[in-house]
């Protein structure tokens, strides 16, 4: 019986599945051993990874049948499986996962996983998986099934993703990998490295893990993984030093698991499901009971697999991997003009990023400037030094830091910025200031040049009211920190021309930041979402709910930080600033906060202890607050605000749709990711409002149509 | 003995590939087969200290695509050579690998190496014989050569026009036997062990590289009498008495005596004397004969004190030519005991360490043998000779 017959639902799904095949060879060992060896290969190039969608599985089962068949006839001496040059296998194909029609056919997904996979374990002859590329989640978990793994030092990245993804590693991974490599760097690599932007390990630390038994390098991969093979089926003893004893399962597993869960729900809180689920796997696979943990993983992926975070995950993944590579309302990229030097109007701490950032990335001379020879002169001293740094921490050869460093000049003449290409101002955010260093330049720099402003909360059309040629202006809207945050809102105006825009974009490309192109509205997409919330929970308190309320109704969706942390993160008088410049442009709708005026100047707001960790609100706060709330003010419960919330962000939301601020909800989404780091299972923010019914209430309709959920049976 | 003398350390090759689509190296490229060849090579040589290498030379006739880009340099490089270790890549068409030997060895000699890499590729799958070409028009406008002298087996044809007393019946028989020997030889397990494993890649998956593809130990002579002639009609040269179109590489390593000793290096053989020598292009079959000649004279030695010779077997009567000229028989159990070319295929530029490694073996186990020649044809009309000495001999390094 072939294994599709045993997963009637998934056969009979119509998924449309690049088909990963399972190509047999026998290869004759120096031994006089055979080894039947299994090549994963979806047949297309090095642009395609090999994915295991069902079809894929079904003939890999049959394949590792049909092998372990010809091992019990004695016909071959053991079983390997490899991958298409540069890959073993990149994971399961989501976006199959995310196309399954109903519950009772992805709960199909993680059986037909640990029923193939499984094959590698307890065949009738040893069995080894070849890492000889990428190799994520279900890709790894096949080498985690089978009884011996090398690894090529040249495999770009191993990783068990599946968390970041709103899953669990559900082919076997929470459960066999502890069991070979302890609970704590099993923890590492299912939960801690999937919540670092999904970090992944290198060949090396892979093998230090003990994931891998041996690497090889990559000239003869294949080689010496068969010589070894051929080694071990000799009798060569493979040692594996972090397979846990009795002291770590009874002693050491229970205190990391404690320990792992308090972090995650101090970091990331409750909401998330997929770390939660695999946190208990792990748990259980204190017990060595493959049959429990699997059965474990199948209920836990047949739960999420069809939950709306996962299908929220997946949604918020495209946007990230795929929108953001082709920028909604983008024109042609022809038109860029080629940026050979960069100007930087000012010598402060942002105009100093911006210098970093954009000389390291774009290797061209960058030239700033300010009134004051002694501000130009310690600017550049300290640009350098951070090249410098970046030098002695190994992220750069001597050589680069030489090059960048030269190409760093200050000045106090704005004639210098003559052949620049690009100028951007990071000059004090005031729309006088903004007008005239502009004016200041424009005459100096070439009628081409593109001039760029980083304001967030100016009209960059004002900025531009006295320009010769505002055509040429733009805004580029950076998060802080610069060199981190992915973001960047590209501004146009209504002059702004194509080829100012194209090569706006491809100036945010080379920076390798995502860019999405916004009009010039009050607080373009990110502050004005973040505003909307964040006078909401000022409003709130003022008007006597405790900041405990404020926060227990902001918990359900899950944010990265409360909104009082996050006002502390971003400055309390710029809080209180973006408050009033949103409460000015639409005063209906947006709240200024009087006493986060007061709360800035006293420069108090959270309680923390002596290294900084928040421990509370700072009593003084509250009285500040208590002296703000109006008579008969009458607080709203925790259920009302979060309602109040949802329906304020889905109604600002479906508002900024309207006016255009961007061309797609999903653009609103992708900027609320990348630039307040929302988390993936709300998908960003606006399928999180159409799933708890906000969208309906707000403004009758859904932002998404099908919404972005899972199957409801 | 001295301590500038140049000994043959140790060599490896891959399994040698039919050409073509067919053969099991089509989607194997041509500079991954001297990495795998010299990484083998360094593999089974763990007291080389990698950074003593000081140069590598990688022959190669056709250098272009998979084959260009400065053989030695990028080969070292992708099998893992430090950066500081240099390296070129050279052409003298068949004599590539031989040549590559005698350059570096050379070079040891004048004391301006300790150790060096030499080597050979041809995938003559990916790059066929003469593809891109672009012969002067003045070789045929003024007659130096004739149109017949740019294709080998032609030129094979003429060497039987030359000499009718080999016929080609004698060819077919020498063919044969060449396959029957080296047959034997592979039961023996002559073969296997200086063969490097290769990964290869197909529509069907990975598999592995572990034997020559092209040898026919079937072969027998109605078989023979029956090809056809395709370089002439009623011709006598056929795909069966010549070798054929192969994909393989050889590497070897070549050090000073002091070196080889102060390292731990094996010494398998030591060069006692090369030479090159041209002949008229039309018959470029015969070049071993003066090259021989050359190479024995600088030597001191006559073809008598030869024990052993591997000569290639581009084409069976370029062979018969040779021992004709020297008055051996045909079928002289000196020479190509574990059969030739015909059998084991001839990738052009690799072949002359493929020669010199196997003469290596059979000196450890023939230590009756004082001296061994490997030489070969070349295109054009040259011929290639180098002449090595047994280390396991009782009067080595004791002079005549």
């Amino acid at each position: 019986m072939a294994i599709r017959d045993e997963f009637p639902r998934l056969a009979a799904a119509e998924l449309d599945e690049v088909i990963t095949h399972s190509h047999v060879r026998d290869i004759p060992l120096a031994s006089g051993r055979t080894l039947a060896l299994i090549t994963l290969d979806n047949g297309r190039d090095h642009t395609r990874p090999s994915t295991l969608g069902p079809a894929t599985l079904f003939e890999l089962g049959d394949t590792l049948e049909a092998q372990r068949e010809r091992a019990s006839r004695g016909e071959v001496d053991a079983i390997a499986v490899t991958g298409k040059p540069y890959f073993l296998a990149a994971g399961a194909d989501l976006s199959n996962v995310g196309a399954l029609p109903d519950r009772a056919t992805a709960a199909e997904l993680p059986r037909l996983g640990h029923r193939v996979l499984g094959l590698l374990h307890q065949a009738p002859v040893p069995t080894f998986v070849f890492i000889n590329g990428l190799a994520l989640g279900g890709g790894l978990e096949i080498g985690l099934n089978a009884d011996y793994r090398t690894i090529s030092s040249a495999a770009p990245a191993v990783a068990l993703p599946e968390v970041f993804l709103g899953l669990v590693p559900g082919w076997g991974g929470a459960t066999i990998l502890p069991n070979l490599i302890g609970i704590e760097r099993a923890l590492k690599v299912v939960i801690e490295n999937p919540l670092k932007q999904n970090r992944m390990l290198k060949p090396a630390e892979a093998l230090e893990l003990g994931i891998a038994d041996v690497m090889f390098g990559p000239a003869t991969f294949l080689e010496s993984s068969l010589a070894w093979a051929d080694a071990v089926l000799g009798g060569k003893k493979v040692e594996r030093p972090h397979v846990p004893g009795t002291l770590e399962r009874t002693v050491k597993w229970p205190i990391a698991l404690r320990i792992a869960r308090e972090t995650l729900e101090q970091k990331l809180g409750t909401v998330p499901q997929a770390p939660y689920r695999a946190l208990e796997i792990l748990e259980l696979a204190k017990r060595n009971d493959r049959a429990a943990g699997f059965a474990a993983e199948d209920a836990a992926l047949a739960e999420l697999i069809p939950g709306d975070q996962f299908v929220a995950s997946i949604y918020a993944f495209d946007l990230v991997q795929k929108r953001a590579k082709r920028p909604a309302g983008a024109p042609d990229k022809e038109l860029a003009k080629r940026v050979t030097k960069v100007g930087i109007i000012g010598a402060g701490l942002m105009a100093s990023q911006f210098a970093l950032l954009f000389v390291r990335r774009l290797q061209v001379p960058v030239v700033i400037t300010d009134l004051d020879q002694g501000r130009v002169d310690a600017a550049v001293a300290g640009i350098r030094r951070e090249i410098a740094a970046l030098a002695d921490k190994g992220r750069i050869s001597t050589d680069e830091q030489q090059r960048l460093s030269a190409l760093i000049s200050g000045t106090v003449d704005k004639a210098d910025f003559a052949d620049c290409d690009w100028v951007i101002e990071a000059v004090f955010e005031e729309l006088g200031v903004k007008q005239q260093v502009f004016a200041e330049v424009e005459p100096h720099v070439s009628p081409s040049a593109v001039l760029a402003t980083n304001t967030s909360s100016l009209s960059v059309e004002q900025i531009g009211a006295r320009l010769e040629h505002p055509e040429r202006l733009v805004g580029f809207h950076f998060f802080n920190p610069v060199a981190v945050m992915p973001l960047i809102e590209v501004v146009k105006t209504p002059s702004t021309d194509a080829a100012t825009l194209a090569t706006a974009m491809r100036v945010a490309k080379d920076l390798k930041k995502t860019a999405v192109i916004t009009r010039d509205t009050p607080g373009f997409v990110v502050n004005r979402v973040l505003a909307k919330l964040l006078g909401e929970a000022m409003h709130a308190v003022e008007q006597g709910s405790s900041f405990e309320d404020v926060v227990a109704a902001q918990r359900a969706f899950g944010f990265p930080m409360d909104p009082f942390v996050l006002l502390d993160l971003v400055g309390l008088k710029v809080g209180a600033h973006v408050l009033d410049t949103h409460h000015a442009a639409f005063p209906d709708r947006f709240f200024e906060s009087r006493a986060l005026h007061e709360l800035a100047e006293q420069g108090i707001l959270l309680e923390k202890d002596g290294k900084g960790k928040v421990k509370g609100i700072d009593k003084r706060a509250r009285r500040i607050v208590a002296a703000h709330t109006p008579a008969g003010a009458k607080p709203l419960t925790v259920e009302q605000l979060r309602v109040r919330i949802e329906d304020g962000l889905a109604d600002e939301i479906q508002r900024m749709l309207d006016d255009e601020v961007v061309a797609a909800a999903e653009d609103i989404d992708l900027c609320m990711i990348l630039g307040a780091g929302w988390p993936f299972q709300m998908g960003g923010i606006t399928p999180y409002l159409d799933r708890v019914g906000a969208s309906e209430r707000a403004f009758g309709d859904t932002f998404h149509t099908p919404r972005v959920e899972g199957p409801k049976s | 003995m001295a301590n500038d003398d140049v000994v043959f350390v140790d060599g490896v090759r891959t399994p040698f590939g039919r050409a073509g689509e067919k053969g099991m190296y089509w989607q194997t490229r041509a500079d991954d087969l001297a990495v795998k060849a010299l990484s083998g090579l360094l593999e089974r040589n763990p007291s080389l200290p990698l950074d003593r290498i000081d140069d590598v030379a990688i022959a190669a006739t056709t250098q272009t695509g998979d084959q260009g880009l400065t053989l030695g340099r990028t080969v070292g490089m992708l099998a893992g050579l430090p950066v500081t270790v240099p390296g070129y890549a050279l052409d003298r068409m068949c004599a590539g690998a031989m040549t590559a030997v005698t350059t570096v060895g050379g070079g040891i000699a004048f004391g301006a190496y300790d150790v060096a890499i030499a080597g050979g590729v041809e995938h003559m799958g990916r790059h066929p014989m003469g593809l891109d070409a672009d012969p002067n028009p003045r070789f045929v406008a003024e007659k130096l050569v004739s149109t017949d002298a740019l294709n080998m087996g032609k030129t094979a044809e003429r060497i039987h026009d030359r000499f009718p007393h080999l016929t080609k019946e004698r060819s077919d028989r020498y063919a044969m036997r060449s396959q029957q020997k080296y047959a034997a030889a592979l039961a023996a397990g002559h073969i296997q062990h200086d063969l490097v494993p290769v990964a290869t890649q197909s529509a069907e998956g990975w598999g592995l590289a572990t034997a020559d593809e092209a040898p026919r130990p079937e072969t027998t002579m109605e078989a023979l009498a029956a090809l056809k002639t395709p370089f002439r009609e009623h011709g006598r040269v056929t795909a069966g008495n010549a070798s054929g179109l192969n994909d393989g590489a050889t590497m070897s390593i070549i050090a000073s005596s002091s070196a080889a000793k102060e390292l731990g290096l094996t010494t398998k053989m030591r060069m006692v004397s090369f030479a090159f020598s041209g002949v008229d292009p039309d018959i470029m079959g015969i070049g071993p004969v003066p090259s021989t000649e050359k190479a024995l004279r600088k030597a001191g030695l006559t073809i008598d004190d030869i024990g052993l010779f591997e000569l290639n077997e581009a084409f069976a009567v370029q062979v018969l030519a040779f021992t004709d000229h020297f008055g051996l028989d045909d079928d002289d159990p000196r020479i190509n005991p574990w059969g030739g070319a015909i059998a084991i295929g001839h990738p052009l530029a690799s072949s002359g360490v493929r020669l010199m490694l196997q003469l290596a073996r059979q000196f450890e186990q023939r230590p009756d043998v004082r001296y061994g020649v490997t030489a070969m044809c070349v295109g054009l009309g040259q011929g290639g000779t180098v002449i090595w000495e047994n280390p396991h001999h009782k009067r080595y390094g004791k002079g005549k």
